[in-house]
């Protein structure tokens, strides 16, 4: 027991844990914090030829801009381009953007719910570690070598078309399956699937099997326990899973790069272009920062909408 | 229990996630420049292809360096995190396990233009180094993640029984904790070496002229004759990510095991 108010820091236990804690802080502050600060500052800087004018405004949001180049010695104005918000190109995308990641949210957890349903309430639990290692497995293997895949898979030799051209349904190959926005809704799906299940087995396996049987000993059918006693037990799971699937996706490059095609383009290649090949920095840091601000808008309202969910499991 | 149902929906449902590694070797080992049906029989020529392109070998040559100290160094934060936030209580523990964990959910291209700008603002030209920095940040979570389960069925009286038998806690650390979590580190050490070798983001962004695999393979895809080589590349590193991830599975396993903590199964 500690009579003095004050304890002493050094050695004790926040200290320790401090200390313990302070290599991976520093590196993630350092590396992670403090660059996702700097390109909200960059967002509000002038776009110079190789470097960046300290000089605040908001046209890199809103308006119209100036780039500039050093002409012996002096800045002009070199290129006008327009501010995110007020490019029609960026909106499109944005909202393409927006659009593909909810759809592939959707689509992916409902896929997912009934394989994290029947790993967690009907395999063995002997079993159950070797059916999650067989579900994340295609997960952790070569990310741009699947991508490439679905587009062999999708594409006019791919297996899809060649199956239905044997079996004489179609007389010569679909083209409306690669190079648009439902081939990069297919492979991200894919993507992402081991994300969506483990969250929502891990939220199922905490379910105390007893209230289920509760359910049914009070009358009520199969599907009623189901909705009203497992699933709302299960919400905490679901709603990570929309997360963690929702957040990246929007800002996935690979899969809109290969099978998009020009109609499937997304953010991220946007992003890709002014950082690489326009070398706008401050265009490419508003654009950023304007998706993740609409990631983040709709990740909140997504919270807010399901708090109920959340508050019952605190306890 | 039945559940006939959802079984041959789960048995579809992997169908669908393993499709492309299966097709995957099947056209490596085809006989054709194009990737399409019908097959067109059977060649180990993309295979022996691998051997003399020069390019190749050195973009293999950096992906393991950047692997192997990606992978050494993010476990290294991992058990610090993992075992800070396991065993002590301190202040603005919530907000920092929250800013390291943020990659896990960040998109990469965030991560990673936030990062170049970083490295160009002070002037660190693009290495190899610049991407061992942004791959330790991507592999630190995941290093977390798996470290977590390891240090938090540790029990804290094995700990304790060493103070009082006379052990510093450096000493208490290598004798009694290291031993017990050690599978969960080797575990650690072979997922985040896996996630670094397949990382693309990250590299095509900070590797400057260097050529990681990914970046390579990315190259690649834009050159169709090049491609039946690219599968046969991807057929090898699926393996060797399955062979990995067995191990890795295994260890995991052996270590919770070891400290009595119940596996859930999954790495996350």
């Amino acid at each position: 027991m500690q009579s003095k108010p004050k304890v002493r820091f050094r050695g004790s236990e926040a200290a320790n844990g401090l200390l313990m804690i302070s290599p991976t802080a520093i590196y993630a502050i350092l590396l992670l914090a403090a660059p996702l600060g700097m390109i909200l500052v960059y967002s509000f800087m002038t776009d110079g030829y190789l470097q960046i004018i300290p000089k605040f405004q908001l046209c890199n949001y809103f308006g119209e801009c100036h780039s500039y180049k050093d002409v012996n010695g002096v800045l002009t104005e070199s290129q006008t381009y327009k501010g995110v918000w007020s490019d029609p190109l960026a909106l499109t995308l944005m909202w393409r953007s927006l659009m593909i990641s909810m759809v592939v949210t959707a689509v992916t957890v409902l896929l997912a719910f009934p394989v994290a349903y029947y790993v967690s309430f009907y395999v063995a639990p002997s079993k159950k570690s070797l059916w999650l290692f067989l579900i994340t497995i295609p997960f952790w293997t070569s990310y741009l070598i699947r991508v490439f895949l679905w587009k062999v898979i999708l594409g006019t030799g791919g297996p899809i078309n060649f199956g239905l051209l044997e079996i004489g349904l179609i007389q010569e190959p679909i083209t409306w399956l690669l190079y648009n926005v439902n081939s990069v809704v297919i492979t991200l799906a894919h993507a992402y699937a081991p994300f969506a299940i483990l969250p929502i087995f891990v939220s199922l396996e905490k379910i105390d099997r007893s209230f289920l049987e509760a359910g049914r000993d009070l009358g009520e059918s199969p599907f009623m326990t189901f909705w009203r006693v497992t699933l709302p037990l299960a919400m905490p799971g679901v709603i990570s899973s929309v997360l963690i699937v929702f957040i990246p996706t929007i800002g996935d490059y690979v899969t809109p790069s290969l099978v998009g095609g020009p109609e499937g383009k997304m953010v991220a290649n946007l992003v890709e272009l002014n950082y690489k090949k326009l070398d706008n920095y401050p265009l490419g840091s508003a654009l950023a920062v304007s998706s993740m601000a609409l990631v983040m808008a709709v990740s909140l309202l997504f919270l807010f909408l399901n708090r109920r969910f959340l508050r019952g499991n605190k306890r | 229990m039945k559940g006939g149902w959802f079984r041959g929906y789960t048995i579809f449902y992997l169908i669908f996630l393993y499709a492309p590694i299966v097709l995957l070797p099947i056209f490596a080992f085809n006989n054709a420049t194009t990737i399409a049906f019908p097959l067109n029989g059977f060649t180990t020529i993309w295979f022996s292809k691998l051997w003399d392109d020069p390019a190749l070998h050195q973009a293999l040559k950096n992906s393991l360096i950047i692997g192997c100290s990606a992978a050494v160094i993010s476990t290294c934060l991992g058990v610090f995190a993992s075992r800070a936030s396991s065993r002590y209580a301190f202040p603005f523990k919530t907000p920092l396990m929250g800013l390291i964990m943020l990659p896990l959910v960040m998109p990469d291209i965030i991560l990673a233009v936030a990062l170049l700008t970083v490295l160009l603002g002070i002037g660190m030209p693009l290495s190899l180094f610049t991407v061992i920095l942004g791959h330790v940040l991507v592999c630190t979570p995941f290093s977390i993640a798996i470290l977590s389960a390891a240090f938090q069925s540790l029990d804290q009286s094995l700990e304790e029984a060493a103070y009082d038998l006379g052990e510093t806690p450096i000493s208490a650390f290598r004798l009694v904790i290291l031993p017990l979590v050690l599978p969960g580190i080797i575990s650690s050490l072979l997922i985040t070496f896996t996630i670094s070798l397949d990382e693309f983001i990250m590299a095509f962004f900070l590797a400057g002229n260097e050529n990681t695999l990914p970046v390579y393979i990315f190259g690649q895809f834009r050159f169709p004759q090049n491609v039946p080589v690219i599968l046969a590349l991807g057929t090898i590193l699926v393996c060797l990510s399955i062979a990995l991830l067995a191990t890795a599975e295994y260890f995991r396993r052996r270590g919770l095991a070891k400290t009595g903590g119940k596996g859930t199964g999954g790495f996350l």
